[in-house]
């Protein structure tokens, strides 16, 4: 690992049975990068993304995660405890359907403001107005502060769902295909705010895709799997423009224009 | 003083796709500019001008050589430079106008524009873009607008806005006034002349010989390597 | 003593039972499994809170049984009995004159002692059983103490209601670790709690849990700085004896609307009467 790496992976190796998931997969991420990990169904994308963030281990390699005070630990071989609080706190993983991540039976400012407290935040009136702000944030009207969850739109869902995710300010946020699910016009508003926030912010962002044109968008880097391994990483846009591996030119010439 | 130069720089694109298929472009380039000059690319369709400046900006990949950029007083070589390095590059020292605008859902025009100037207030920075927009002939009324909609050529002046509000001490042109009538090309021209004088290094590929003349202060022939069909 | 064995459990589940009692005191407020028997009444009429006791009770102790504060109920009295012919120990309704006491739902008004044990009758003992529908996960929670959860359940009263909802079965932080189910008591009884010279001890017989609260233990009822914990009672005297803090039940007596609120805590009542002083309803 070296000294700037926010997150570093070596050799990741992960089968599942005969098929290959992850082959000698290495990565690193650097702090405010975003870094787009592309590829089509069965390239592994998804697993890396849940290898990287502790939620599956590997069979063999190492994750390493370099905090705020410099200090680095395996992801793998820390305690269950410390890596759920690094996800309440450090950490935070946005999924592709919002339903996963949040209680529908819990009002939007309630759902905002569970992970304050869980930090031991025991004012109601700061844990509120925290919440307003962070609806603000993602376009929420505040006066929705105190609906369910079940009465906003998908797109809503997602918003809401990030202000979630970002209000113990994250180093680092793991998105599994943020975008999937909305429509056209949901998409475009919420890529435009996953931009502004993160480059606002300074988030270091792994983002996991199908998607060319969201890579694109969003990410610094990017790279492209096929079946378990990495093919092609690079610049997004000369990796995208000037693609060298043979998988990638198949990938970059198959998208639509519209 | 260079600001940038290429030694031996070679570029190859192989097709998979197509069989194969292996296309040389650029082969053996030595080429070079200095600050306060502008350079402009000749050569026919199909050369590799816009080959040559799309890889000195690091968006295609060298096959070979080197493409020095004077970066904060020191030389990084694009080609081996790591991605980190060369999006810090871009950030503050290279700059590229291209032809087309990629556009942003929902951005306006003068966020588009504002985004790229470094050192300045957000504030300041908008008030930066709408005075370049405006001198630009695009009016007040169509700043708060998101670009998909307009017209070729008043996408290219945003671009061109966008590649001229920063301070880059280089600045690589794509054909800056393709889609300008000749009120907005003078404009142009004027820019790319202040900038100059103001101790930029200018790379261009300019269509209009008018343009050429009245801004470049010597050529640099980028000649065919395949023989054409 | 009719056949049975002292206080009806043989022997082994007895020590069974003081082996999770023991773990229980180690760890309070958290919830140990234990084996729990079949009982000669069905689940949901006290049989973890009997057979804590029966596993406690000693030849020489005094025994006191209420039922929501009263000890002339069916089930205190039914309970009461059964202890009486089982293990044939003296029984009283005076608080300060037993040495264990069994309650359902709620604790008594006179202040315990280092050499009393009271023992609570407890439905549910998982304080996050209504918010979060998956075991393991709140066992999870209960191990990492990650009580997140909870604290979001009374932001959200807090929101809809301006205060926290919760009236009975308030829950409770146990030691400063474990988020804890008091059972259903008034949430006018939790600050008696915390720091009690009596052991608590808690049985649940149909979820087969004992937990405890050892003498001394700081037990605090969750809150908000903003909004903090208030003992709430119904804003009245009790009509027979005239206490302003003691816990009131509502009696209707008659079809006009007429009501009358009395002491839930009988013994609390009756003594105080006792002691000289009435109330509006028997002064009038």
């Amino acid at each position: 690992m070296t000294d700037e790496t926010l997150l570093s992976a070596r050799n990741l190796n992960l089968h599942f049975g005969a098929v290959p998931a992850l082959v000698n997969v290495n990565a690193d991420l650097w702090p405010g990068e975003v870094l787009a990990i592309v590829g089509e169904s069965g390239s592994g994308k998804t697993t890396l993304l849940n290898v990287l963030s502790g939620r599956m281990a590997p069979q063999s390699g190492t994750v390493w995660y370099r905090d705020s005070e410099g200090v680095q630990s395996d992801v793998h071989a820390m305690s269950a405890p410390s890596l759920r609080a690094l996800h309440r706190s450090d950490w935070g993983f946005v999924h592709q359907n919002p339903r996963d991540n949040l209680r529908m039976g819990v009002s939007a400012g309630g759902n905002v403001g569970e992970r304050l407290m869980a930090q031991g935040s025991r004012h109601y009136g700061s844990i509120r107005e925290e919440a307003i702000r962070w609806l603000a944030q993602v376009e929420i009207d505040e006066a929705r502060v105190d609906d369910l969850p079940r009465t906003f739109s998908g797109g809503m869902l997602q918003r809401l769902q990030i202000a979630r995710t970002l209000v113990t300010h994250p180093r680092l946020v793991f998105m599994d295909e943020p975008t999937g699910g909305l429509d056209v016009s949901v998409q475009a508003r919420l890529l435009d705010l996953i931009r502004t926030l993160v480059r606002r912010l300074g988030i270091a962002v792994v983002l996991v895709t199908h998607d060319l044109a969201v890579a694109r968008l969003l990410a610094h880097r990017v790279m492209v799997m096929q079946r378990g391994v990495v093919v092609e990483t690079g610049l997004t846009d000369q990796v995208l423009d000037d693609p060298q591996h043979p998988y990638t030119q198949l990938l970059v010439s198959s998208v639509l224009a519209a | 003083m260079i600001m940038l130069e290429t030694e031996n720089l070679s570029k190859t694109f192989l097709l998979h796709l197509q069989g194969g298929v292996r296309i040389d472009v650029l082969s053996g380039v030595d080429f070079h500019v200095s600050a306060g000059e502008c350079v402009a690319l000749t050569g026919p369709s199909g050369a590799g001008k816009t080959t040559l400046l799309r890889s000195l900006y690091g968006n295609y990949r060298a096959a070979g050589g080197a493409i020095r950029v004077r970066h904060e007083g020191r030389m990084v070589d694009i080609v081996t430079a790591s991605p980190r390095l060369v999006v810090e590059v871009r950030d503050r020292t290279l700059g590229y106008v291209s032809q087309f605008l990629r556009v942003v859902p929902r951005v306006s025009a003068l966020d588009i524009v504002a985004d790229a100037a470094r050192g300045l207030s957000p504030d300041e920075a908008r008030v930066k873009a709408a005075e370049l927009l405006r001198r630009l002939h695009i009016p007040t009324r169509l700043h708060g607008l998101p670009p998909a909609t307009f017209s070729g050529g008043e996408q290219q002046r945003i671009n061109l806005a966008r590649g001229f509000i920063g301070s880059h001490p280089i600045l690589l042109l794509d054909e800056p006034t393709a889609s300008l009538d000749n009120a907005n090309r003078d404009i142009v021209i004027e820019m790319i002349r202040e900038a100059r004088a103001s101790g930029k290094a200018i790379i261009g590929i300019f269509h209009d010989t008018h343009v050429r003349d009245a801004t470049a202060d010597r050529v640099f022939h980028v000649s065919p390597l395949q023989d054409a069909a | 003593m009719n056949g049975y064995n002292f206080a009806y459990l043989d022997e082994q589940t007895k020590r069974m039972i003081r082996r999770a009692i023991l773990k229980a005191v180690a760890i309070p407020g958290h919830q140990v499994p234990f084996g729990s028997r079949e009982m000669p009444l069905p689940y949901g009429w006290g049989t973890g809170g009997i057979q804590v006791t029966a596993s406690v009770l000693g030849a020489n102790d005094t025994l006191k049984v209420i039922d929501q504060g009263a000890d002339d109920t069916t089930n205190a009295v039914s309970i009461r009995r059964f202890f009486a012919r089982t293990a044939g120990v003296a029984t009283t309704t005076h608080t300060a004159e037993a040495t264990v006491i069994q309650t359902r739902h709620r604790i008594p008004e006179h202040p315990l002692r280092e050499d009393q044990i009271l023992v609570y009758q407890v439905p549910q003992p998982e304080p996050l059983f209504k918010l979060e529908p998956s075991r393991a996960e709140a066992r999870r929670m209960h191990g990492l103490a990650e009580y997140g959860l909870m604290h979001v359940k009374l932001y959200e009263d807090i929101t809809r209601y301006g205060h926290v909802s919760i009236s009975y079965d308030y829950p409770v932080m146990v030691g400063g670790r474990y988020l804890m189910s008091p059972s259903p008591i008034p949430a006018f009884d939790n600050p008696k709690m915390h720091m009690m010279p009596a052991l608590q001890l808690f049985g649940a017989g149909r979820e087969k849990r004992i937990y405890a609260i050892p003498p001394y233990t700081r037990v605090e009822s969750l809150d908000f700085e903003d909004h903090p914990f208030r003992a709430t009672r119904a804003p009245h005297a009790c009509g027979l004896c005239g206490a302003e803090d003691s816990y009131l039940d509502e009696v209707v007596t008659d079809d006009k609307g007429g009501r009358l609120f009395v002491c839930s805590d009988t013994d609390h009542c009756e003594t105080r009467r006792a002691d000289g002083h009435t109330g509006t309803e028997l002064a009038a």
